[in-house]
């Protein structure tokens, strides 16, 4: 018996019921849809909380006031959740650890800026040179204040590209004055845009400023002496990376005399760390979507069995006539179970269509990162077809073991 | 062709045990034609369904052609069916879904033909119950008796040796089972070794030979006169 007359004979079944064929297909039309959709969003979500936290800087150690919080989560300290941190600190670092390529403490504040009639409320952040380095930001044009200028306490902000444009539209802001709270600052350069954050946070929507001049003329009221809220130390490379954090950590226990055995009472985190959290984070979420998806390929692959059992008890008296002129039990086994995984699979492939359009939809209009990945063709074809096998199973079987004279007479 | 011994076949219904066959024994020879009469229950389509393989008697032997189709296994006994045996029924059988020429086919799909020498074949087979302009008509666009010729030209698509035949005209009117007889008669002139089963009275008379049932058992074997 050949192969493709059983194809032929199954795909004849399906095309002479379309209603009914294409209604038992549906079930595994949305089931694949929903699985390919929901591992598209997983995928879109790991990529943008990766280049969300690769955008902070790479080689990054993040040294916050505070003391680590349990699950090792991303711990985002706000003014005032601590000030152990100081300048000292940063000092300190720069100056004891070896592999510390740039350290940046940092005051943050929020500040209404105002020239020439515009105004713009913008978050503010008192940085020093190192800052630029340590976070991976260039400048578009103009300059960074250097150290000097820093230490002298001169009035000068680098503004990002949201702020140029609010401030001045299209005119070069570079040399031009702005009151931040009324205190006159000039601006001497402007950062490379970084875009949208994945959060939706707008990351040119920043100006830096010397840390001194921030922290006496705008956020001076918050924060006492030399407190600062989070100091940033790039390493030198990846490898060193876990080194030169635990190195960050003894040198600010031993600025804070912090005992042996003693809670820190700040805590540092690496980008490395970070990532591998936040992406089996993630992961976990993506799996438990496609699980929930995936149950539906399964409510699927029910109604598939449902209309084969419903086909065998329908054409019982083919199966007899069939195997009355020849045809062996395996031949009615093979038809049968071919109409059921055609059915799924054509399920599949539709579901894939409508899955991958349905991401892509969802990325464009919906402004949700989805990225179909490429194993949900394979896994999405393969899937159905396993569906189509496993629940035309038993159709086929009770098919094939039909007796040719019981299946005859039956009316 | 044919040597039957001995065959029983028990039917249980309930507590009651029927005999459906109980002990025949029959020779048949090739190029016969054979009317199987008899009352309803009286074992007549048990040994049809045996004789063209379709069941297994409990007992006794069933030689074709010297082979022993009593213990053939599942996988023999289709193939067995679809080589040496062709079928018409009462109720014609054909699948409604396909059109003349793919009814006809099926036993040669079965039995492995070519694409190309199956559909000449089929296309032959038609012609020669006279259904040459319809070969593309499904089974509800044709009358009673169009659809038992294409079913007389499915059971010899595959050239069988035997044609069994159960109650081939019980659904006919007067003229169309007149004209399934004549074309009965002259595949058997051509040599086609031919079982009818049968009620009526018209059909028993055209054999040549006649074979009475009653309770699982041959009553009567008698050859009756060949009809002018």
């Amino acid at each position: 018996m050949n192969f493709v007359e059983l194809v032929r004979f199954a795909a004849g079944a399906i095309v002479a019921h379309p209603l009914r064929s294409g209604l038992t297909s549906l079930g595994v039309v949305i089931g694949v849809a929903a699985v390919v959709m929901m591992t598209s969003i997983g995928l879109g979500a790991q990529q943008r909380v990766t280049s969300t936290i690769a955008g902070l800087g790479s080689n990054l150690i993040i040294v916050q006031p505070g003391a680590a919080r349990a699950g090792g989560g991303f711990v985002m300290g706000g003014a005032g959740t601590g000030m152990s941190l100081t300048e000292k600190d940063a000092e300190a670092i720069a100056r004891d650890v070896e592999g510390a390529v740039a350290v940046a403490p940092v005051v943050r504040g929020q500040a209404q800026l105002a020239a020439e009639g515009a105004n713009w409320n913008t978050r503010i952040e008192g940085v020093t040179p190192d800052y630029l380095i340590a976070r991976d930001l260039t400048l578009a044009s103009g300059r960074m204040f250097d150290e000097r200028e820093a230490r002298q306490g001169r009035k000068v902000l680098v503004i990002g590209q949201t702020i140029a444009r609010e401030l001045w539209g299209e005119q070069d802001p570079v040399g031009r004055r702005v009151r931040v709270r009324s205190v006159p600052f000039e601006v001497i350069g402007v950062l490379a845009s970084k875009g949208q954050s994945s959060f939706g946070q707008d990351q040119d929507d920043v100006v830096l400023g010397p840390l001194q001049a921030v922290r006496s003329r705008v956020v001076g009221r918050r924060l006492r002496g030399d407190v600062v809220q989070t100091i940033y130390v790039k390493a030198e490379n990846e490898s060193e990376l876990t080194r030169v954090q635990e190195d960050v950590s003894n040198v600010i226990r031993e600025q804070h005399r912090i005992r042996p055995g003693d809670e820190d009472d700040f805590s540092t985190q690496n980008m490395a760390s970070i990532l591998e959290a936040s992406q089996a984070a993630v992961s976990t979420f993506t799996i438990l979507l496609a699980a929930v998806a995936a149950v539906s390929l399964v409510v699927g692959g029910v109604g598939i069995m449902n209309i084969m059992l419903v086909a065998v008890t329908e054409r019982t008296r083919e199966i007899g006539l069939r195997m009355a002129v020849g045809a062996k039990r395996s031949d009615v086994l093979i038809q049968f179970g071919l109409e059921s995984v055609a059915l799924s699979l054509a399920g599949g492939i539709i579901g894939l269509a409508i899955g991958v359009l349905g991401a892509l939809l969802m990325a464009r209009v919906g402004d949700w990162p989805a990225a179909v990945p490429t194993w949900a063709g394979p896994l999405a074809l393969g899937f159905s077809m396993l569906v189509g096998v496993a629940f035309g199973a038993y159709p086929s079987w009770r098919a094939a073991r039909l007796d040719p004279i019981d299946a005859l007479r039956r009316e | 062709m044919i040597q039957v011994r001995d065959l029983t076949k028990i039917y249980t219904m309930g507590d009651e045990r029927v005999a459906a066959l109980d002990g025949v024994s029959l020779d048949i020879a090739r190029g016969e034609h054979i009317a199987v009469v008899g009352p309803s229950g009286s074992g007549k389509s048990t040994l049809m369904n045996i004789l063209g393989g379709l069941d297994r008697p409990d007992s006794g032997t069933y030689l074709f052609e010297g082979e022993d189709v009593s213990a053939f296994d599942d996988d023999e006994l289709a193939r067995f069916r679809n080589q040496r045996i062709g079928f018409c029924f009462q109720s014609f059988q054909l699948l409604p879904r396909l059109t003349a020429l793919q009814n006809v086919e099926l036993p040669l799909i079965y039995g492995g033909w070519p694409p190309a020498e199956r559909r000449a074949r089929t296309a032959e087979m038609l012609e020669r119950v006279g259904l040459g302009a319809r070969m593309t008509h499904r089974p509800n666009q044709m009358s009673g008796g169009q659809q038992q010729r294409v079913a007389i030209a499915r059971a010899l698509a595959n050239n069988p040796d035997l044609l069994l035949a159960d109650e081939p005209t019980g659904a006919l009117d007067t003229q169309t089972t007149h004209d399934v007889l004549n074309l009965f008669e002259e595949l058997n002139r051509e040599g086609l070794t031919l079982i009818v089963v049968t009620h009526e009275k018209e059909v028993a008379d055209r054999a040549k030979r006649r074979i009475s049932f009653r309770d699982g058992k041959v009553v009567a074997d008698e050859r009756t006169l060949t009809p002018a």
